[in-house]
C-alpha cells in the first residue's frame, strides 16, 4: 500500500519534472521519458539511466547485497568529504554501484550495476570492495554475473587505493571466470578510464548500448596529446564494434530479452 | 622531500629507466620483440636472461635517454601492443617456469587515436587478469615515475619494490589538479593529496620494500635492488604454486578492504 502510494507520489513528481533532450531539444516530460526507457521519443536520442530503473528494467526480481558499503576518506584527501555527502544527497545512494541477485526470466544472476549520479559512477575502495564481493559470492554459488558499466574512471580522491581496485575486481573476475561461469558486461555511456582498462572489458560476452561512449584516455586528453583532430564517431559503441572490441549493440527496449537468451543458453 | 618534487625527480632525465637496470642487473640477455599481433611497442624492453645464475624474463619501460631514443620510445608511454607484448612473454615465462620481474616507469599507457583503436583498455584488462594468475613468481618494481592504470598492467605481482624517488599514483598531480580545481598549477597540493610517495604507498601496505636512495649514486641503488630481487626470488620460488597464487590473490583482495569489514 504504502509503496503504491510512493509510487503514485513519484510519478506526480516526474510528470512536473522535465529534461531537454541533448539532440532535437525537445522538452520532455521525466514521466515520459521513463515510460520510454529514458529514451527521447521523438529522435531516439539515449538519455542515462538511473541504476535502480535500471535493474527494474531488466529484473524480474532483485535483492540486493552489501547495501551499507560506503565510501571513506581513506587519505584525508581534501573536499572528498564533502563530496562523498553531497553524492549520497543528490543519488540517494550509498556507492557508486549497486549489487545484488536476481531473477531474469528465470535465471538467477548475480548483477551490478553503476551508477552515474554517484560521483560520476567513479570506482573507489567501495565500489570495488562491492563488486569483487559479487563476483566471489558469484563463483561460490555458481552464479553469471551481469554487469552494466558507466563511469568516469577510477576516484582519483582515493589515492592508489582506487588504483588497485582494478587489480582486485580483475583478480576476482579471472576466478570467476577459471571457474567455468559466464560473465557479461553491458557498457552504457559513458563507460571510460580504470573501468574500461579493466572489468568493462573482462566479460565474456560485451554488449553496448547504441552511441554510448566507452574509451580508455578522454578525448580531450588525446587532442592535447596528439595534437590530431578525432575522427567521427570516435570511441562510441559503433566504433569499438567497427574496431572488434563489442561483440554487439543492443537497444535498450530488447536489452532484457537478449541477455535472457544468452543466459539460456548458458545456464540451461 | 615534499611530494612535487619527488614527482619532479621521479620524472627527471638524468634517472635512470629500464634499459639501466637491464644493462647492470641481467647477465646473457636477450631482448625477444613484438606482440606477434600487431607490432613492437620500444616503450617496452622485453626479454630473458640471468638474475645472479636465476632464469629470468624481464619486462621493462624505458622512456629513452637522448631526444631521438625518446621519441622511438614514445617516452615510455606503451601502446596496446606493448601491455601485448608483456603478457605473451608472462605466458612464455610460466610455460618454462621462470619468475617475471617488471620494471615501471611511465607517465601512464599512452592516450593516442590509435591506442585507442587497438584497445588500450582491454590490453591492460587482460594483463590484470592474466597476472593475477600467472603460474610463476612476479616481482615489480618502480623506478621512476608509476602512472596509472598503465603503470599497474605491469604490477600485479607477488612482491612490489619502490625506490624511494619513485611515485605511484592513479593520476598524474597535473591531471588530477586540473580536473578538481581547474588549475594545473596546482599540481604540487595534488602530488601531496594523492599520497604517491614510495613513503605512503609502504605505510598504506601497497608496496612491500622501499630501496633506499639518500645520497647514493645509481648503481649501488641497482645493486641493492639485484639484491633484493634475488633474495626475493628465491623466497617467492620455494613457495607452492597455489600457496603462491592465493598469496597474490589476498594482497589486492585486502586492498582498501578493511574499511569495509
Amino acid at each position: 500500500m504504502l509503496k503504491t502510494i510512493l509510487n503514485i507520489k513519484e510519478s506526480i513528481l516526474s510528470a512536473r519534472q522535465t529534461k531537454k533532450c541533448k539532440n532535437c531539444g525537445k522538452e520532455l516530460s521525466l514521466h515520459t521519458l521513463k515510460k520510454n526507457n529514458m529514451i527521447c521519443p521523438e529522435c531516439g536520442t539515449y538519455f542515462r539511466m538511473n541504476a535502480r530503473e535500471r535493474i527494474n528494467m531488466i529484473c524480474d526480481s532483485f535483492t540486493e547485497a552489501d547495501a551499507s558499503v560506503t565510501s571513506g576518506n581513506i587519505i584525508n584527501f581534501p573536499g572528498y568529504d564533502d563530496k562523498l555527502a553531497a553524492a549520497k544527497n543528490t543519488s540517494g545512494e550509498n556507492e557508486s554501484v549497486i549489487c545484488g541477485t536476481c531473477k531474469i526470466s528465470g535465471c538467477n544472476a548475480v548483477i551490478f550495476v553503476m551508477n552515474s549520479e554517484f560521483m560520476m559512477g567513479s570506482l573507489g575502495s567501495a565500489a570495488g570492495e562491492k563488486i569483487t564481493r559479487a563476483f566471489e559470492y558469484a563463483a561460490e554459488h555458481k552464479l553469471p554475473v551481469i554487469g552494466f558499466t558507466c563511469s568516469g574512471g577510477a576516484r582519483m580522491q582515493e589515492g592508489i587505493f582506487s588504483l588497485m581496485q582494478m587489480a582486485k575486481v580483475s583478480a576476482a573476475v579471472k576466478r570467476h571466470s577459471d571457474a567455468g561461469l559466464l560473465y557479461i558486461t553491458v557498457l552504457t555511456d559513458p563507460t571510460t578510464g580504470g573501468v574500461t582498462a579493466s572489468y568493462a572489458m573482462e566479460g565474456d560476452i560485451i554488449i553496448a548500448e547504441p552511441k554510448a561512449l566507452v574509451g580508455f584516455a578522454g578525448a580531450r586528453v588525446i587532442e592535447q596529446t596528439t595534437n590530431q583532430k578525432l575522427p567521427e564517431g570516435f570511441q562510441s559503441a559503433e566504433f569499438l564494434l567497427e574496431h572488434g572490441f563489442v561483440d554487439f549493440i543492443e537497444k535498450r527496449e530488447n536489452l532484457k530479452s537478449k541477455l535472457a537468451e544468452i543466459l539460456k543458453i548458458h545456464c540451461g | 622531500m615534499e611530494a612535487y618534487n619527488r614527482v619532479k625527480n621521479a620524472r627527471s632525465s638524468r634517472r635512470p629507466s629500464g634499459a639501466y637496470y637491464i644493462n647492470n642487473m641481467i647477465d646473457s640477455f636477450t631482448e625477444l620483440h613484438g606482440d606477434r599481433r600487431f607490432s613492437d611497442d620500444a616503450a617496452i624492453i622485453s626479454g630473458i636472461g640471468f638474475l645472479d645464475g636465476i632464469p629470468v624474463t624481464v619486462i621493462a619501460m624505458e622512456r629513452g635517454d637522448t631526444i631521438d631514443e625518446r621519441i622511438r620510445r614514445n617516452f615510455g608511454c606503451p601502446n596496446p601492443e606493448g601491455y601485448r607484448k608483456a603478457l605473451r612473454l608472462m605466458k612464455q615465462a610460466e610455460k618454462f617456469k621462470r619468475p617475471v620481474i617488471c620494471i615501471i616507469n611511465s607517465s601512464g599507457a599512452y592516450c593516442g587515436i590509435g591506442a585507442e583503436e587497438r584497445g588500450q583498455g582491454l590490453a591492460i584488462a587482460e594483463n590484470l587478469m592474466e597476472m593475477s594468475a600467472l603460474k610463476t613468481p612476479i616481482i615489480s618494481v618502480v623506478c621512476g615515475e608509476g602512472g596509472s592504470g598503465g603503470a599497474l598492467a605491469l604490477s600485479v605481482a607477488d612482491e612490489i619494490i619502490m625506490l624511494e624517488n619513485a611515485v605511484y599514483s592513479v593520476i598524474s598531480p597535473e591531471g588530477c589538479a586540473s580536473i578538481l580545481w581547474r588549475d594545473a598549477a596546482k599540481a604540487d597540493e595534488a602530488a601531496e593529496a594523492l599520497k604517491l610517495t614510495a613513503e605512503d604507498l609502504y605505510k598504506f601496505n601497497v608496496i612491500d620494500k622501499v630501496i633506499d636512495e639518500s645520497g647514493r649514486d645509481d648503481l649501488t641503488v641497482c645493486c641493492e635492488l639485484k639484491k633484493e630481487l634475488v633474495d626475493r626470488l628465491r623466497r617467492l620460488k620455494e613457495i607452492d604454486i597455489d600457496e603462491l597464487l592465493q598469496k597474490r590473490y589476498s594482497k589486492f583482495r585486502e586492498i582498501g578492504s578493511s574499511f569495509y569489514a
